[in-house]
């Protein structure tokens, strides 16, 4: 399994994203840098966490331009999963790969805190690991993390399942109290209609091993190593 | 000369901040009247900010050396071994006139200013801290001010990719006209690895690497040499704006450039910028330094040398590679799209000499700039209001009428309720070393790829250091060293952060001089030695002082990593004891300031050799993995350090605690405050090894209660003190902040 971690100008879980990869997962994994549109060697590309470009324009807007991510539908075409997270999500928003965008906190202060997930969607490549339902514990870390997206998108996200986590109680109960940063229906988490492109506020690299922040974002990734020895879709190029 | 500068005189150099003696100086050392970007380069580095004019007399004595010191002040930052080839590097600084005017920038370059002090050494920033002091929490200004600050700091940290993983907020009227923002950063490096701000090498060639030059910051190190009056926030312009994105940049390019073997020496440009750098560097070294300073990438037109040498734009960096070896510093810099520009010489002529466009504009020895500032002793003198305050007396102030209610006020006050609203604000886990986040006594995190862990903190009781500046001041060295001890961790060095008023007063300058006194005879006691600090003199509005706040910031080894400790209770049976003497005064107390808005009276005595019995029991204890939990004992005293012991967790956990009819007064047994105390938690089956540790150790200690329960019960005798159910306690330590600011 070759996993590539994107590399922006300002990117930050780029580290943390290639530690869990290759010291706890013991998977091969290389870092991409922004200007490399030259994917072919790898089955899973992971967008991580940071201020690409200090996010001063919108967050995500410039990094969404760019050329590695112009190279994501084809690499998807063959049968490539992608993972979102933080400013991977806006990079993923903002380049139109996931329906939606993210928008200022409600409260309008960076958050870093720990939040709950419930599992809304256990059927995709990224959530397989999980049963439906399962309350996963995971850290937030961002200032721009409010999901919205219009009425008639929000009607194709639920009638097509794509709402993969939301914010809830420790219970497992999605209240408006979980949810940390005013998303729109508690969304923190939301997949593509082909089901190749993941993207997410929470952090699943800090939630790897049991000593810094617990296990439960391991789940995410031994879902998307099964997947891909399963379905030998890496074997297929 | 360039054409259009200001003739020369003692006026000038006047409102340069300088004295008539010491534009006499400079007059004599050069043989001849300085030119206008002389002048300039001279009141930058004479600076109080700069040269420690005032305090160099004092701080000679603190104690910098130890076997694992590896570099201690005189640089960027000191460095500590951690053993194999590791070491770790740290510093403390303040950016308190800066954020004063401008909150959020002031604060937010702060903590920037720092992490490049951090990364100048070799070192990635693995963690920062911040220790902030306002004035009363009710003042809308100081609401506004709180809010400017905590976010500049976490918009810095959190957008350039380092946790935050502890510090302190701090409330006093004096804070109000001078509110304190000092940062402190951590950095990990190779002992291989390690850079120092040399200009080695006649030959080598000098690069500019970074963002580009304005004209913001321009004498920013005099601003911060003097005292605020009405016009202070006339003095918005001279603060820098940040730029997190280019200080990432730059983070990740200069240590790729440091990895190619092409990089000298290397230095930030701070305080003072260019004018620091060029001539630093080079003294450093025994060399000198040519510059052509038009060559400085600009992003305003018309600047003059004088500008050019004195500006504090951000997120910049001096730099000396090795002749022949300049294009792969090029590329490095090229790939992470920053500018690196050539921009002079090394020379071994021992002078700075700076043109614009070919022409020389200054030409001085740099150990004229950098090592000869003078040194003054100025006169010292006990304040007169010191006797006033020791003559109070805590005790003759009636009595709590319900000392469950007591303990809730304080639980909620500012000072002492959870700080959870600052720091949630603050990414804590970024690099995924974070064992132990903000919340516990010290900050923890792992180094990778090793069984160790490393231990941060910073503290400092200001209301102690007024009261007694020497007691107090030993007093926040032995609280930092405890909170390291009892989050399992030995203390391996500290940096300091001096605040004070103005040194030109005899009062201020006695308290400094006290408190350094303190800081040597603790330091000297706990065998921690000083590797790097700061001074801010001047913390003066309209003649009123900040209290003496000297912020000690330190950092410690766990050996084992995994057998840290955290401060909340773990487990329902576990034993409570108490660690260390039972002396403890209200004086000073936040008792005292909670009921009377009143910082006076004596302090409990301080024993250094206690203290240390108590450090090394807690780390043997927490070693041996005896414990659930210890929490040091500070503001509040030992109801509240139990309170926080209860709800300060994942989990509530209440206690049942009897302390014993020693008699007495209660408030004083609840809420007196004292040096080396502190609660632990015992595992329940581990009490009798725990016992014979303690003997071992020989430290004062009793067992007091056990964890369990859904209450905190005190009793002393047959008196119930505190009886309160942990609902309340939550919410009144929970709150107790956000109501005040939000």
């Amino acid at each position: 399994m070759n996993f590539g971690v994107v590399v922006f100008p300002g990117t930050w879980s780029d580290c943390d994203f290639h530690y869990v990869i290759s010291e706890v997962l013991h998977q091969p994994v290389r870092y991409v840098w922004h200007r490399d549109a030259n994917l072919a060697e790898f089955d899973c590309l992971v967008l991580p966490g940071g201020f690409s470009y200090g996010d001063y324009l919108r967050a995500g807007a410039v990094a969404g331009r760019s050329p590695v991510v112009e190279a994501l539908p084809e690499f998807t075409a063959r049968g490539g999963l992608v993972l979102g997270s933080c400013n991977g999500f806006q990079i993923l928003c903002e380049a139109r790969l996931l329906p939606g965008a993210l928008m200022r906190n409600e409260c309008l202060q960076y958050r870093c805190q720990s939040t709950h997930l419930l599992v809304e969607n256990a059927d995709t490549s990224f959530t397989r690991a999980m049963r439906p339902g399962q309350v996963l514990k995971m850290p937030i870390s961002h200032g721009e993390g409010k999901y919205h997206a219009d009425p008639d998108t929000l009607r194709q996200l639920r009638v097509k399942n794509q709402v993969v986590f939301r914010y809830c109680t420790e219970e497992g109960r999605v209240a408006k109290e979980a949810n940390p940063n005013g998303s729109l229906d508690n969304i923190a988490g939301v997949i593509n209609e082909e089901g190749t492109v993941l993207g997410l506020m929470p952090h699943p690299e800090r939630a790897a091993e049991a000593t810094v922040g617990g296990t439960d974002g391991t789940l995410i990734f031994n879902s998307i190593l099964g997947t891909l020895v399963e379905d030998g879709s890496f074997l297929k190029r | 000369m360039t054409a259009g500068d200001p003739k020369v005189t003692l006026d000038l150099a006047q409102s340069h901040g300088l004295t008539a003696e010491e534009y006499d100086r400079i007059i004599r050392r050069l043989d001849r009247e300085p030119t206008f970007t002389e002048l300039g380069l001279f009141s930058a580095l004479w600076s109080e900010h700069c040269a420690y004019k005032h305090s160099r007399v004092f701080l000679r004595a603190l104690p910098t050396r130890a076997a694992h010191v590896l570099q201690g002040p005189g640089e960027n930052a000191g460095i500590v071994d951690l053993g194999g080839d590791l070491a770790l590097t740290f510093k403390i600084e303040s950016h308190n006139h800066p954020s004063f005017i401008e909150p959020f920038q002031g604060a937010a370059t702060g903590v920037g200013g720092i992490l490049r002090d951090i990364f100048t050494m070799g070192a990635r920033p693995i963690a920062v801290l911040d220790s902030l002091r306002f004035g009363d929490p009710a003042d809308p200004r100081t609401r506004r001010l709180i809010e400017g600050v905590v976010s500049g700091i976490g918009w810095y940290g959190n957008c350039f990719g380092v946790p935050n993983l502890g510090g302190e907020v701090g409330f006093a009227p004096e804070y109000a006209g001078n509110p304190l923002v000092n940062a402190m950063a951590v950095g990990l490096v190779t002992k291989r690895g390690i850079f120092r701000a040399r200009a080695d090498g006649a030959g080598n060639p000098v690069f500019y690497v970074g963002a580009k030059t304005g004209r913001d910051g321009i004498h920013g190190a005099t601003m911060a040499s003097a005292t605020f009056d009405e016009t202070a926030e006339e003095r918005r312009p001279t603060v820098q704006v940040g730029d997190p994105f280019t200080e990432k940049l730059l983070l990740e390019a200069c240590l790729e450039a440091m990895a190619t073997g092409a990089i000298v020496g290397i230095q930030d440009m701070g305080a003072a910028g260019l004018a620091c750098a060029c001539s630093e560097m080079p003294a450093r070294s025994n060399m000198g330094m040519e510059i052509e300073a038009s060559r400085v990438p600009q992003r305003e037109t018309g600047m003059t040398p004088y500008e050019i040498m004195l500006s504090e734009s951000q997120e910049r960096m001096l730099l000396v590679a090795a002749r022949g070896r300049e294009e792969e510093v090029r590329l490095t810099f090229a790939k992470w799209e920053l500018d690196a520009v050539e921009i002079g010489t090394v020379t071994d002529d021992g002078l700075l000499r700076v043109r614009f466009h070919g022409t020389v504009v200054a030409e001085v020895p740099v150990k004229a700039l950098a090592d000869e500032a003078p040194v003054y002793e100025k006169p010292t003198a006990r304040p007169g209001w010191q006797d006033a305050l020791e003559a109070f007396d805590p005790l003759a102030r009636p009595a709590s009428p319900d000392t469950s209610e007591a303990l809730l006020a304080l639980l909620a006050s500012p000072g002492i309720a959870s700080k959870e609203w600052v720091y949630r604000q603050y990414d804590q886990q970024v690099g995924i070393n974070s064992l132990v986040l903000p919340g516990s006594d010290a900050g923890v995190l792992r180094i990778k790829g090793t069984r160790t862990g490393v231990a941060v903190t910073t503290d400092c009781n200001a209301r102690f250091v007024y009261l007694d500046p020497r007691a107090g001041a030993a007093m926040a060295v032995a609280e930092a060293a405890r909170n390291l001890s009892v989050s399992g961790a030995r203390p391996l060095g500290l940096t300091d952060c001096l605040n004070f008023g103005s040194p030109e007063r005899p009062e201020i300058l006695w308290q400094f001089k006290e408190a350094v006194a303190g800081i040597i005879e603790a330091c000297r006691a706990l065998e921690i030695p000083v590797v790097g600090g700061n001074v801010s003199f001047y913390n003066e509005t309209l003649g009123q002082a900040v209290l003496p706040t000297p912020v000690i910031g330190m950092a410690g080894i766990l050996d084992e990593a995994d057998a840290r400790c955290t401060q909340w209770f773990a487990e329902e049976g576990d034993r409570v004891a108490l660690l260390g003497p039972d002396a403890v005064s209200l004086g000073g107390s936040e008792w005292l300031w909670v009921r009377e808005r009143t910082v006076a009276g004596r302090l409990a005595p301080l024993d250094l050799a206690v203290e240390r019995a108590v450090h090394e029991a807690c780390r043997a204890a927490i070693g041996a993995r005896l414990l659930g939990s210890a929490h040091d004992c500070a503001e509040g005293g030992l109801a509240v350090a139990l309170a926080e012991s209860c709800v300060s967790g994942p989990r509530a956990l209440g206690a049942e605690v009897e302390l014993g009819s020693g008699g007495g007064c209660a408030d004083l047994t609840l809420f007196g405050e004292g040096p080396s105390r502190v609660v632990v938690s015992v595992k329940a089956d581990r009490a009798r090894h725990f016992e014979q540790l303690m003997s071992e150790f020989r430290v004062p200690w009793r067992f007091i209660g056990r964890v369990g329960g859904d209450r905190l019960r005190i009793r002393a005798g047959d008196a119930g003190l505190v009886d309160l159910d942990l609902n309340r306690i939550t919410s009144a330590w929970r709150g107790g902040f956000e109501r005040y600011v939000s």
